[in-house]
């Protein structure tokens, strides 16, 4: 019943505060959760194409789904806590699927737990953290994905209503949300015409279709259609037109979020090529001992540590409330560029093994691909960095 | 009613596990250490006594400082409180020194109904913990109960052998030892996590129990381990060619070996 262990490489793994007491028991506990309640059925999880409701209860009863929620919205711990559970999760054998699909909250209900009524955080932000309902953000539309201010999706006010239309896509638990914080366009063009409505998917003209990825095949992904759809003002986030600045507020723990599951997931595949070297024989000899098989793994392994100490470093600024766009940016694709070197090198190390379903370093390198697009592309990212670096006029 | 629930702390059986060539005890720093899994069984029973009634669940442990790991875990996952017997002069105990320590820790803890321990530590294995402790201290001791009830001053308890099943009754105070499939141990949720911290954790010495370093530890010790050796790597076991027939021939070993 220990599927998916391998040796923990924890060089710097073990720098507070990432490991104090109480996170080592929260570690613990989520490679518990993983090894035993996760890591069996995730084959079958990434066949069907999305997780079971039941794994959200499961993990909203563990505590894991309200981290780094204020607690006036049924929330408990820290930001901390949150990025220890995401890595946690991939080092002991889950994936960056799996977070996406788990902990899509994390995208979909900060904007209500903060600028919500207290009547949108009682439906909406506490049952989701009790694992009760799955929610989705809704930004990117077949028109437009990393200019966030050209949506077009239309809120129409009709008395105590909004009536909607559009369509959403890419939409990460699409298929099985039960609300979608949704970017409406309510006023005029540009970012202040932006607001967040949360739309119910069980409101008549909501069409949803899945989507077939690459990657991330235990996270489902849907293309959200809404025709005419009415929704109650009050479930407006916050006041109308200030969608785009709410939106931009959450873009930091989002990419902080991608940043530590491109480092785990670069960790990961370290400890599985490890293992994997030293058992594989050729040529009469652990792979392990061959020098060119030796470095190539120094070098993944310095790379994810490279990766993993900026990431956290950055995340410690920004959760401290230090001023850290360039910085979110330059870890984001740091991690995610390591990421997806490791993952390459793992799977050929591997051989003809890393290509198969079923051997995690395959899976890994799937998923990894995403994790340079969503959340800002790596373009962007660069993009953020050089106009703060002084290049214009 | 007050229960105590003896926890040990022991090396991960996933990690590599060694004895230090110098006293032959348990090198416990070369590995993890984890809350033994039986121990958790141990906790979740006593939980689930107190969540049916009324209960008082504490801890106890004889082990070194990095035991307190374990036994934040137990009480994570909703314990009161523990009592953490840590003196070096424990160190090299047998099981009937361990025994006397942990005996006279119980007697600290006030009037006690229920002890509770795993059948079997998964480092140490003598299994004899609670049937010692029982002799010590006067009571009846029920081991290797898979099923257990507690009601009106009595444990009852069901025993599964190769043969059938014992249904063993006592009456309270008891020590019962618990086996593997008596129940599947909860988690800690992270709200136990951040309210273990909060919990009292009393630390003693065995000065403060009564006893002198000479009737613990190495020297008070009855039995000593002497010597060593790894177990033998694995032999390469038996090939079986296959032409066409391999099912068939390894049915057939199986049925030798009376597996199937
Ligand atoms: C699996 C998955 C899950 C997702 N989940 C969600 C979700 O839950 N909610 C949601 O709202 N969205 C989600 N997305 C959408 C994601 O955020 C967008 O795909 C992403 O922002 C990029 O937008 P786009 O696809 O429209 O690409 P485009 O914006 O069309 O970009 C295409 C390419 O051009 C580059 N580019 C764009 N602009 C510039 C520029 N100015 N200069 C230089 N290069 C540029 C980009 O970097 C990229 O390489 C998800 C996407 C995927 C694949
Ligand atoms: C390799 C090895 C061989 C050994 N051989 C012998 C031997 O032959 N004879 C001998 O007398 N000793 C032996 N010992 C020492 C013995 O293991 C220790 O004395 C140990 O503290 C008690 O025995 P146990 O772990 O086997 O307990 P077990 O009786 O197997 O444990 C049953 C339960 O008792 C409780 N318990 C056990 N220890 C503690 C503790 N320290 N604190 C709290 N609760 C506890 C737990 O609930 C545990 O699940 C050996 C130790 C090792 C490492």
């Amino acid at each position: 019943m220990r599927a998916g262990r391998v040796r923990r490489v924890t060089a710097t793994l073990q720098t507070r505060p990432w490991d104090t007491e109480e996170r080592r028991e929260l570690r613990a506990l989520v490679r518990r959760f993983t090894e035993r309640e996760v890591v069996p059925s995730l084959p079958e999880w990434e066949d069907a194409g999305a997780l079971p409701r039941e794994l959200h209860r499961r993990a909203g009863e563990l505590g894991l789904l309200a981290l780094g929620f204020p607690e006036a919205a049924g929330g408990e711990g820290g930001h901390l806590d949150s990025a220890t559970v995401t890595e946690e999760l991939i080092l002991a054998g889950g994936s960056s699927g799996l977070v996406a699909g788990l902990f899509t909250h994390g995208i979909a209900a900060p904007h209500i737990a903060l600028h919500g009524s207290p009547e949108l955080v009682d439906r909406f932000v506490r049952p989701t953290l009790r694992g009760e309902l799955i929610g989705s953000l809704g930004i990117t539309e077949p028109g437009t994905g990393s200019d966030v201010a050209a949506i077009t999706t239309r809120a129409v006010r009709d008395g105590d209503d909004y009536v909607v239309t559009g369509a959403k896509t890419f939409i990460t638990s699409g298929t099985r949300a039960d609300f979608v914080t949704t970017a409406v366009r309510t006023g005029g063009p540009g970012h202040r015409g932006v607001s967040l409505l949360v739309i119910e998917t069980d409101r008549p003209g909501v069409h949803r279709t899945a989507l077939r990825k690459m990657g991330w095949h235990c996270s489902d992904t849907a293309t959200i259609s809404l025709d005419e759809v009415r929704v109650p003002a009050s479930n407006l986030v916050g006041p109308e037109g200030s969608g785009f600045r709410q939106i931009m507020e959450r873009f930091g723990s989002e990419r902080l979020s991608l940043a530590v599951q491109a480092s785990a997931t670069a960790q990961r595949c370290v400890e599985l090529t490890i293992a994997w070297a030293r058992q594989r024989e050729t040529f009469g000899a652990p792979l392990a001992t061959r020098q060119v098989v030796r470095h190539r793994i120094a070098q993944m392994a310095r790379r994810a540590t490279v990766a993993r100490t900026y990431v956290r470093d950055v995340f410690l600024r920004w959760e401290a409330g230090g001023e850290v766009v360039t910085e979110l940016a330059m870890a984001k694709n740091q991690a995610v560029e390591a990421c997806d070197w490791v993952v390459d090198q793992a799977v050929q190390l591997h051989g003809g093994a890393g290509y198969l379903h079923g051997v995690e370093v395959e899976r890994h390198y799937r998923d990894a691909r995403i994790l340079g697009i969503g959340g800002g592309t790596n373009e962007i990212m660069d993009e953020v960095i050089a106009s703060r670096l002084g290049l214009d006029g | 009613m007050n229960i105590v629930v003896l926890i040990k702390q022991v090396p991960d059986t996933w990690s590599e596990r060694k004895l230090s060539d110098g006293d032959k005890t348990l090198d416990r720093a070369s590995s993890d250490a984890v809350l033994d899994e039986i121990n958790e069984r141990a906790v979740e029973e006593a939980l689930k006594i107190k969540e049916a009634g009324d209960a008082e669940v504490t801890i106890l442990t004889a082990g070194p400082d990095r035991a307190t790991d374990a036994i934040r875990k137990a009480l994570s996952m909703g314990a009161d409180k523990a009592v953490h017997v840590n003196d070096e002069a424990i160190h090299g105990s047998d099981a009937i020194a361990t025994a006397k320590v942990l005996a006279k820790a119980i007697g600290t803890v006030g009037d006690v109904d229920l002890v509770l321990a795993g059948n079997e530590a998964t480092d140490g294995r003598s299994g004899a913990m609670a049937g010692m402790l029982g002799e010590l201290l006067g009571w009846p001791s029920l081991t290797h109960a898979n099923e257990l009830t507690v009601e009106n001053g009595t444990a009852k308890a069901k025993r599964e052998t190769d043969e059938g099943t014992s249904d063993l009754e006592a009456s309270l105070p008891a020590v019962v030892s618990v086996g593997e499939k008596i129940n599947e141990p909860r988690y800690p949720s992270f709200k136990g996590i951040m309210a273990a911290k909060k919990k009292p954790v009393t630390t003693l010495g065995i000065a403060d129990l009564g006893l002198d370093a000479s009737e613990v530890g190495l020297a008070g010790s009855l039995v000593q381990v002497d010597s060593f050796a790894p177990r033998p790597p694995k032999s390469g076991g038996q090939k079986v060619e296959d032409e066409g027939d391999g099912g068939a021939k390894i049915a057939e070993y199986l049925v030798g070996q009376k597996l199937i």
